[in-house]
C-alpha cells in the first residue's frame, strides 16, 4: 500500500484534446494491498479516458461492495461515483442511465459482487442492454473477508490455506455472450497494452460492454495451486489477438496483416491482429467455440471475444426522448388542469 | 320496512366469468342517480374458477365504510351458495338462478327468495357459449334495476359510454338488460322494500380507485422513471402511471416518450433503479406491497444514510409473509417506519381516499427531494383496488416542483469547496449535485459507508456521531414540513379522543356519529403522516383516553405513537380489526363501548 503520493506534477504534463492532463483523471489514494491487480485496472481506466478525451465529469462510476467496488474512489476524481450495496450496482446503474442518457456509465464490480450475490442483477442488466461499460475485477476470491473462494474460482484451484475448491466455476464471459451482450472481452490486469484499447472500445460501444479482467489477489489467492495467481495466469494466457483502438478521424497506420478491423458505432475502429485460428469476433458461434476449446485446454482466452457493433440499447428500445429525463421541467411533465378536469368528468 | 338508499347488495360470482364489469355498472348507475355508493371486490388469489364477491353499500348518509349484514344477495355461484345464504340478514332477499330448483338445505324461513332462470333465459336467447356466460351477468343487472327501482335510462347511458362506437354491442347489452326487467315484471311484485331513489348527494364527486389516483399523482408530480415488480395489490399503480404517461407524455410528432418504465427482475432491483434515477436527478418511484417492502429494506437504509430521494408506494395487504394476498390490512407500519438495519427512520404518508392518493403521491416527490430521503406512501388493498367516491382531483396551476437543495454549475463556479454533507442551513439538510454538472467542482463519492462532510470515507467516531446527529436534526425538520393531521372539531369537546388514518377513516367517521347518538362524544384526529408533528402530541396530551383505530393485530400505529412521543401506553386504547376485511363502524362502536364500560 502506498501511503504517500507526491502531489507535484510536471507543469508540462501532456494534455489531451480537451486540455486535461492525466492528473485530471486520477482519484484518491488507493487503500488496496500493494501489488493488487485492481490498482493496475484503475490506472488503465484513467488512461483510457484520458486518451479518449472524455470529459471527466461526464462519467458516472458505479460499483457494488468488495475490494473491486472500492476502486472507483481511486480513479476519475472529477466524476461522480456511487458505491452502492452488495451485488446491486446493476439496478442503480439502470436507474441512473434511465435518468440521463447522455453520461458515460462505468460499472465496476467483482466476482463475488457479480457472480454470487449480484448474479440476478448482473444478468438482467445484460438482458436490458444498458449502454454502459461493466468491468469485473475477477480474482476468484473474497478479499475483504480474507480469502474465501468465490463462484468464479476454478474447480480444483487451491486456496492459500490449502483447501481445494470442489465446485465448478461460473464463467462470466460465456454467460454474458449467452445472454446477448454485444461486447464481450477478457483481459488480465498485468497486460495494460491489451486492457487499455479494450476499455476504449468498450466506452465507444453503444450497448452493454462487458470486460472480465483477471486480477490476482496478491494477499489471498497468489499461491501455488491457485488458477488465478499471477504466475498461473501468465503461463496459461492465450490472447485471441492483439488489440488496437483507433479513434475516429485518426489515420489508420498500423499494418494489420492476418487481422481484422471492426468499425465501431461512432466511426472509430478496433484493429485486431494475429487472430486466433478459426475465430471471428463478429461471429458468436465461432467465439463460443473458441471459448469452449480454450476452457477444455485449460487456457485463459483473452482479448475481444465477441462484438456486434450495431446494437439497440435500452433507451432505444423504450423509445425515450433524446433529452435526458432529469432535465425535463413542469411544462413537459405536468399535464395541467384542463386535462385533470376532463379526467374528473370522465369519472363521474 | 322500506329502506330507501340504505342497504347492502352482495354479488356472489365465479372468478373470471366477466361479472366484474356488470357489477361495477350496477354501482355506477346508483352513483349516477346521485346516491353515495361504496363498491368492494372481495376476490381470491386466483385467475379463474374460485368464488369472488362484489359488495355494494348504498348510503344516503354518505357512509363509505363497509357494513356487515347483506340486504340482498345475488347468488350465481353454486360453490359458495351455503355461505351466501347464511350471510343474508334476517328479512333480506336472496336472488338465485332458478333454472334448476333450489335444494331444500338452502331454504331459510326468514328471507325472501327470488328465483330467476338466468341460465335458462340465456340458453334460449343465445347460441354462442361465451354470450351465454357474459349476458347472464347483464340480465341480473336488468332484473335488479326493476327490483330496486334503478333508472333504466341511466344503465343505457352507461352502456353507450362503455361501448362507444360499437353500437351493435350496446344494443345487445340493452336487450339483455330488458330480458331481466321483463322477467321481474312478469313474475314478482316490485320494487322491493329496499330501493334506490334519485338524490343530489354526489355533487362533483368522482368514482375512482386509489391505485389509479397514485399513478396519476406520479404523472402530475413529474415522475419520469418508474421501476417495479408486479405484486398484488399494487400492480395497477404502475399500470395506471403508464396509461396516463403514454397519454400525456408522448411526443405527438416523434412518438418519443418523456418517461421510462422498467419492469424489474425483483423488488430489490426495482428500488435500486429508483435510487439510481433519483441520485441522477430524475423523479422516480416504485410501487409494491408488504413482501416487496421486506425485500427493499436494504436500499431504504442506503437511501436514508446516503441521503437519496425515493418514492415508494406500498399498497398494504394481509401479512405476515405471503399472508392473504387479496385481502386488506394496515400492517406495514412498523416495517416501513424503521425499515433496514441500524438507526433508520422513514417518512410515511397515509392517504385515506383517492383524492388523498393523488395529492400525497405528488407531495411525496417534493418531500423526497426536499428531505433527500425515501418517502413511503402507505395505502392498502381496500383503497387501492376498489372504486371509492371521492372529491374530484385538484391541481394548482401555479404549483412548481420542489426539487430541493441542488447546486447548479453556476453555484459551484462561485463557491469554495463543495461539501456534500455540510449542514450549511442548520436544518440538517445538505446540498447535493447531479452527476455531470461541472467539469472540476461538485463531484463526490456516494456511499453507504460512513463519511465526513466532504463525502470522504471515515471511521472516525466523532465524525460518525456528528453525521448521525445531523440526520436526526433533518428528522426534526421533517416534522415541520410533512402534512399535518386533520381535526374534526375546532375545539376539543371531550376527554375522549380517537385517532385513525387511511381506510379506517370511513368507518371511524361513521362510528363517531353512531356513538354520538348514544351520547358518547369523541374528539377525532386523522393522521396524515409520520414523523408525528407537535399537533399530534398535543391532541394526545389534551385527552384522558385516546382510542387508536387500525387494521392490524399488534396495534402498530399505537406502538409508533408510544415509542416516538413517549406516551404512557395505558392512555392509548387499541381498536383493531385484522381479519383481512375492511373495518366496519359496528366493530369500532362495539370495541369503544366495551372499553367505556370497563373504564
Amino acid at each position: 500500500m502506498t501511503y504517500v503520493r507526491p502531489t507535484f506534477r510536471h507543469p508540462d504534463l501532456p494534455k489531451n484534446n480537451i486540455n486535461f492532463t492525466k492528473k485530471d483523471y486520477e482519484g484518491a489514494l488507493s487503500t488496496l494491498c500493494a501489488g493488487c491487480g485492481h490498482d493496475s485496472i484503475s490506472g488503465a481506466i484513467a488512461q483510457a479516458c484520458f486518451e479518449l478525451s472524455v470529459e471527466p465529469h461526464r462519467i458516472a462510476k458505479l460499483s457494488g461492495i468488495g475490494c473491486s467496488s472500492k476502486t472507483p474512489a481511486y480513479f476519475l476524481g472529477n466524476s461522480h461515483g456511487f458505491n452502492t450495496v452488495h451485488g446491486r450496482m446493476p439496478s442503480v446503474a439502470t436507474g441512473a442511465y434511465l435518468a440521463n442518457r447522455d453520461l458515460l456509465y462505468f460499472g465496476v464490480s467483482g466476482d463475488g459482487d457479480s457472480a454470487s450475490i449480484g448474479m440476478g442483477q448482473f444478468v438482467h442488466a445484460i438482458r436490458r442492454n444498458l449502454n454502459m461499460v461493466y468491468l469485473v475485477m475477477n480474482n476468484g476470491c473474497y478479499g475483504l473477508t480474507k480469502g474465501q473462494d468465490s463462484a468464479t474460482a476454478d474447480n480444483g484451484s487451491k486456496s492459500k490455506a490449502g483447501s481445494v475448491n470442489p465446485f465448478n466455476a461460473i464463467d462470466l464471459v460465456g454467460l454474458s455472450m449467452e445472454l446477448g451482450a454485444t461486447f464481450v472481452a477478457r483481459s488480465f490486469s498485468g497486460d495494460k497494452a491489451q486492457l487499455i484499447p479494450l476499455i476504449k472500445a468498450a466506452i465507444k460501444h453503444p450497448g452493454f460492454a462487458f470486460i472480465d479482467v483477471i486480477s490476482p489477489c496478491v494477499t489471498f489467492n497468489n499461491n501455488v495451486g491457485s488458477t488465478k495467481s499471477y504466475d498461473y495466469v501468465r503461463e496459461h494466457i492465450e490472447a485471441t489477438s492483439t488489440v488496437d483502438f483507433v479513434p475516429i478521424m485518426e489515420e489508420i497506420t498500423a499494418d494489420y496483416e492476418d487481422g481484422k478491423e471492426i468499425t465501431l458505432h461512432d466511426g472509430s475502429a478496433l484493429q485486431l491482429q494475429k487472430l486466433h485460428q478459426g475465430w471471428n469476433p463478429e461471429d458468436k458461434l465461432s467465439a463460443m467455440i473458441a471459448l469452449q476449446n480454450a476452457k477444455d485446454k485449460g487456457e485463459i482466452l483473452t482479448g475481444l471475444v465477441y462484438i456486434d457493433p450495431n446494437t439497440n440499447a435500452l433507451h432505444d428500445v423504450l423509445q425515450t426522448t433524446q433529452t435526458p429525463l432529469n432535465i425535463l421541467k413542469e411544462d413537459i411533465l405536468c399535464p395541467g388542469i384542463d386535462a385533470l378536469e376532463a379526467l374528473n368528468e370522465s369519472l363521474r | 320496512m322500506t329502506k330507501i338508499n340504505d342497504f347492502v347488495v352482495r354479488f356472489a360470482n365465479v372468478n373470471g366469468t366477466g361479472s366484474a364489469s356488470a357489477n361495477s355498472m350496477f354501482a355506477k348507475a346508483i352513483f349516477r342517480m346521485g346516491v353515495p355508493v361504496t363498491p368492494k371486490n372481495i376476490f381470491p388469489s386466483n385467475i379463474q374458477g374460485l368464488p369472488t364477491w362484489y359488495e355494494v353499500r348504498v348510503s344516503e348518509k354518505g357512509y363509505l365504510g363497509r357494513r356487515e349484514g347483506i340486504d340482498l344477495m345475488v347468488s350465481v355461484n353454486p360453490q359458495s351458495m351455503m355461505k351466501d345464504v347464511e350471510s343474508v340478514r334476517s328479512g333480506g332477499y336472496f336472488i338465485y338462478d332458478s333454472t334448476k330448483p333450489l335444494h331444500k338445505e338452502y331454504i331459510r324461513e326468514d328471507i325472501t327468495y327470488l328465483g330467476i332462470p338466468l341460465m335458462g333465459i340465456c340458453m334460449e336467447q343465445y347460441t354462442d357459449p361465451r354470450q351465454r356466460q357474459l349476458f347472464k351477468n347483464i340480465i341480473y343487472v336488468g332484473a335488479l334495476s326493476a327490483l330496486l327501482d334503478i333508472e333504466f335510462t341511466v344503465l343505457e347511458q352507461l352502456l353507450a359510454e362503455q361501448f362507444k362506437g360499437k353500437e351493435k354491442l350496446v344494443a345487445l347489452n340493452v336487450q339483455a338488460l330488458q330480458l331481466g326487467v321483463k322477467y321481474v315484471q312478469e313474475n314478482f311484485t316490485f320494487p322491493l322494500e329496499i330501493r334506490v331513489e334519485r338524490r343530489d348527494l354526489v355533487g362533483k364527486r368522482i368514482l375512482f380507485d386509489g391505485n389509479g389516483a397514485c399513478g396519476l399523482g406520479a404523472v402530475y408530480a413529474g415522475a419520469t422513471v418508474a421501476a417495479w415488480y408486479p405484486i398484488t395489490p399494487s400492480t395497477s399503480v404502475v399500470e395506471k402511471f403508464e396509461k396516463y404517461a403514454k397519454k400525456f407524455r408522448t411526443d405527438k410528432v416523434t412518438g418519443e416518450k418523456n418517461f421510462a418504465i422498467v419492469q424489474a427482475e425483483d423488488e430489490l432491483a426495482a428500488i435500486g433503479m429508483v435510487v439510481g434515477a433519483n441520485w441522477n436527478g430524475a423523479r422516480s418511484f416504485t410501487a409494491t406491497s408488504g413482501p416487496g417492502v421486506s425485500l427493499m429494506n436494504e436500499f431504504l437504509g442506503l437511501g436514508y444514510f446516503a441521503e437519496i430521494p425515493a418514492v415508494l408506494i406500498d399498497v398494504q395487504r394481509t401479512g405476515p409473509s405471503t399472508g392473504m394476498p387479496t385481502r386488506t390490512q394496515q400492517s406495514d407500519i412498523t416495517v416501513s417506519a424503521y425499515a433496514s438495519h441500524g438507526d433508520t427512520k422513514h417518512v410515511l404518508l397515509f392517504p385515506s381516499n383517492p383524492k388523498d392518493c393523488f395529492e400525497l403521491t405528488a407531495d411525496a416527490f417534493d418531500l423526497a427531494e426536499r428531505l433527500q430521503t425515501p418517502i413511503i406512501v402507505l395505502t392498502d388493498l381496500d383503497l387501492g383496488m376498489n372504486d371509492h367516491m371521492s372529491e374530484p382531483f385538484e391541481w394548482n396551476p401555479e404549483r412548481k416542483y420542489d426539487r430541493g437543495k441542488v447546486y447548479t454549475a453556476e453555484d459551484l463556479e462561485n463557491m469554495g469547496r463543495f461539501g456534500r454533507y455540510l449542514d450549511s442551513d442548520g436544518d440538517g439538510i445538505p446540498y447535493r449535485t447531479y452527476p455531470g454538472t461541472h467539469p472540476t467542482k461538485g463531484s463526490y463519492f456516494t456511499r453507504g459507508t460512513s463519511r465526513d462532510e466532504y463525502a470522504v470515507y471515515t471511521e472516525d467516531s466523532a465524525v460518525y456521531v456528528k453525521n448521525m446527529q445531523r440526520l436526526e436534526k433533518k428528522w426534526d425538520t421533517a416534522k415541520e414540513i410533512v402534512p399535518k393531521p386533520y381535526f374534526y372539531q375546532e375545539k376539543n369537546m371531550s376527554p375522549l379522543g380517537v385517532i385513525f388514518f387511511g381506510t379506517s377513516t370511513y368507518s371511524s367517521e361513521e362510528a363517531i356519529d353512531l356513538l354520538r347518538e348514544q351520547d358518547v362524544v369523541l374528539d377525532a384526529m386523522q393522521l396524515k403522516s409520520f414523523p408525528f408533528n407537535k399537533e399530534v402530541e398535543q391532541f394526545i396530551e389534551d385527552h384522558e383516553v385516546v382510542f387508536v383505530i387500525e387494521q392490524n393485530r399488534d396495534a402498530q400505529m399505537r406502538s409508533l405513537l408510544v415509542n416516538e412521543l413517549e406516551i404512557n401506553p395505558k392512555k392509548l386504547i387499541r381498536v383493531l380489526n385484522y381479519d383481512g376485511m375492511p373495518i366496519t363502524a359496528d366493530k369500532i362502536v362495539k370495541e369503544i363501548s366495551k372499553n367505556l364500560v370497563t373504564n
